[in-house]
């Protein structure tokens, strides 16, 4: 098993001095596809540190809200504000990884260094980056395999460890675990886990309620495209303070 | 049915003496059908990628005609070189008419819409599959071409390949702008035309083989690189 002790190898914290982009801040957010509500007014912030999720049954929002906080789609009303606008427009500002893993038709490598390039990281760096995420994501043995051959597992692991070799500030996470079986879902929570303890702030969503207590500093609950409830997770996993929160909890929430 | 075997007899014997005659007809036919699907490539595969990509006035136009231009009969394309190319054509005055260049020019002008067309496709199926991720991967617009171009390497090889087939197997619009000239402007299926007609069939028969087995080495490697993008896909 040493693959998996490679994997919870520790990254190295490279966090130097850069212009925080944190709080993000949502203000008033609505998000319409023709008639349809699918967000509705949605006022957060998100502070530095804490790994945030964002929590609710499936159609609830969590991925729109993701990739609107992402710049991917942009708000029908209402605005999502970063601290340090022009930063956030930086390579190593933020990234994403997506539910299905879109890799491109290149070796495992080969996807690391095709975000290392985009990303303007400079070539002398890129080889110690390749390394650093190869190890991250336990695939140091299969750097050279065509990427879209891999595991389920491998896959995601590949796409988080992509989006972090670019040492974002701000990393957004849609339903890492949505399609993978509980070996892979726990090697990705490990890995998340690694990646949380470099200081990178990790804003991820989850319909999974065992996950979010694994992983949750604090919730967003979402519901029927409204937040719900927003606090401490340990606190809303002990006492929510809604009826709703505490259905979803119980396993009896309908919608 | 003597006449015929001596005939095919004599175009062996051509093939395995590699007669000057023959190997000077094979080698002009393909540099001038590789120099059309190159300058097509070259023009079609970015010009695909904008038209797959990017929304504009008349994107939806452009494209029509392009797709219509995949079935260009190679004589009217030979017209069209022609009339541009002679004495009182806009482009009468750099003599090109009856040259290698002007084979060249019309053959690109029949592989172009095959490659740009195919290539408009592919970019748009992998542009649904990677949008999100680029974008969020800040990759600029022709970074994104690019990117694309390269993750659709195979199915643009099988388009080069169809437009090379198309290039060297065509006679119409080579005999119209290249008039078949003796050691000038002569290629493969010029001259097979030509003999075939007087009917001394053994230099005509053996092109129709070197022929047939380019046609064959170019299905041959497109299948290869169907099935290697078929496996960067599992």
């Amino acid at each position: 098993m040493t693959e998996s002790a490679v994997s919870r190898a520790q990254p190295t914290p490279t966090r130097t001095t850069r212009p925080s982009l944190l709080p993000l801040v949502l203000d008033g957010v609505s998000f319409t596809a023709g008639r349809q509500t699918l967000l509705n007014d949605v006022n957060l912030a998100f502070n530095a540190g804490a790994l945030s999720v964002v929590l609710g049954p499936n159609g609830a929002g969590k991925t729109l809200l993701i990739k609107l906080c992402h710049g991917l789609l942009r708000p029908a009303a209402g605005s999502v504000n970063w601290s340090d606008p022009a930063a956030a427009r930086r390579p190593d500002a933020q990234a994403m990884v997506f539910q299905r893993p879109v890799l491109l038709r290149r070796s495992v490598a080969g996807n690391i260094l095709y975000a290392l390039r985009v990303g303007r990281v400079k070539r002398a760096q890129r080889p110690a980056r390749l390394q650093e995420a190869l190890a991250l994501a336990g695939l140091s043995a299969m750097a050279a395999r065509p990427a879209r051959v891999l595991s389920g597992g491998e896959q995601q692991r590949l796409a988080l460890a992509r989006a972090w070799a670019l040492h974002p500030q701000v990393l957004f996470l849609d339903e890492p675990t949505a399609n993978l079986d509980p070996a892979a879902t726990r090697r990705v929570e490990e890995m998340v886990g690694s990646i949380r303890s470099t200081g990178t702030k990790i804003i991820m969503s989850t319909h999974d309620l065992g996950q979010a207590r694994r992983l949750a500093d604090e919730i967003v609950f979402l519901h029927q495209g409204s937040v719900v409830e927003t606090g401490e997770a340990a606190a809303f996993f002990e006492r929510p303070l809604t009826q709703t929160a505490a259905a979803f909890l119980d396993g009896r929430l309908l919608w | 049915m003597t006449d015929l075997s001596s005939a095919f007899s004599k175009a062996i014997k051509l093939l395995i003496d590699l007669e000057p005659a023959l190997v000077e007809i094979v080698q002009l036919s393909l540099s001038v059908s590789l120099s059309a699907v190159l300058l097509a490539s070259l023009i079609g595969m970015p010009l695909g990628a904008v038209l797959g990509l990017f929304r504009f006035p008349g994107r939806g136009v452009v494209v029509s005609i392009l797709n219509a231009l995949m079935g260009l009969p190679p004589v009217v394309a030979g017209l069209f070189i022609y009339l541009l190319l002679s004495r009182a054509g806009p482009l009468g005055e750099y003599g090109l008419l009856f040259t290698p260049a002007a084979m060249v020019i019309a053959q690109t002008l029949l592989v172009l819409p095959i490659v740009a067309a195919l290539t408009r496709q592919t970019v748009v199926d992998l542009n649904d599959e990677y949008a999100e991720q680029l974008h969020s991967l800040r990759v600029g617009p022709f970074a994104m071409i690019a990117t694309l171009l390269w993750e659709g390497r195979y199915s643009l090889l099988t388009a080069v390949l169809a437009g090379f087939g198309r290039a060297i197997a065509e006679v119409g619009a080579v005999i119209i702008v290249g008039g078949n000239i003796n050691h000038v402007t002569r290629v493969m299926t010029t001259t097979i035309a030509l003999e075939t007609s007087k009917g001394d069939l053994d230099l005509a028969l053996g092109l129709g083989m070197v022929l047939l087995l380019i046609v064959f080495t170019i299905n041959g490697v497109a299948l290869g690189a169907q099935h290697l993008a078929r496996r960067g896909q599992a």
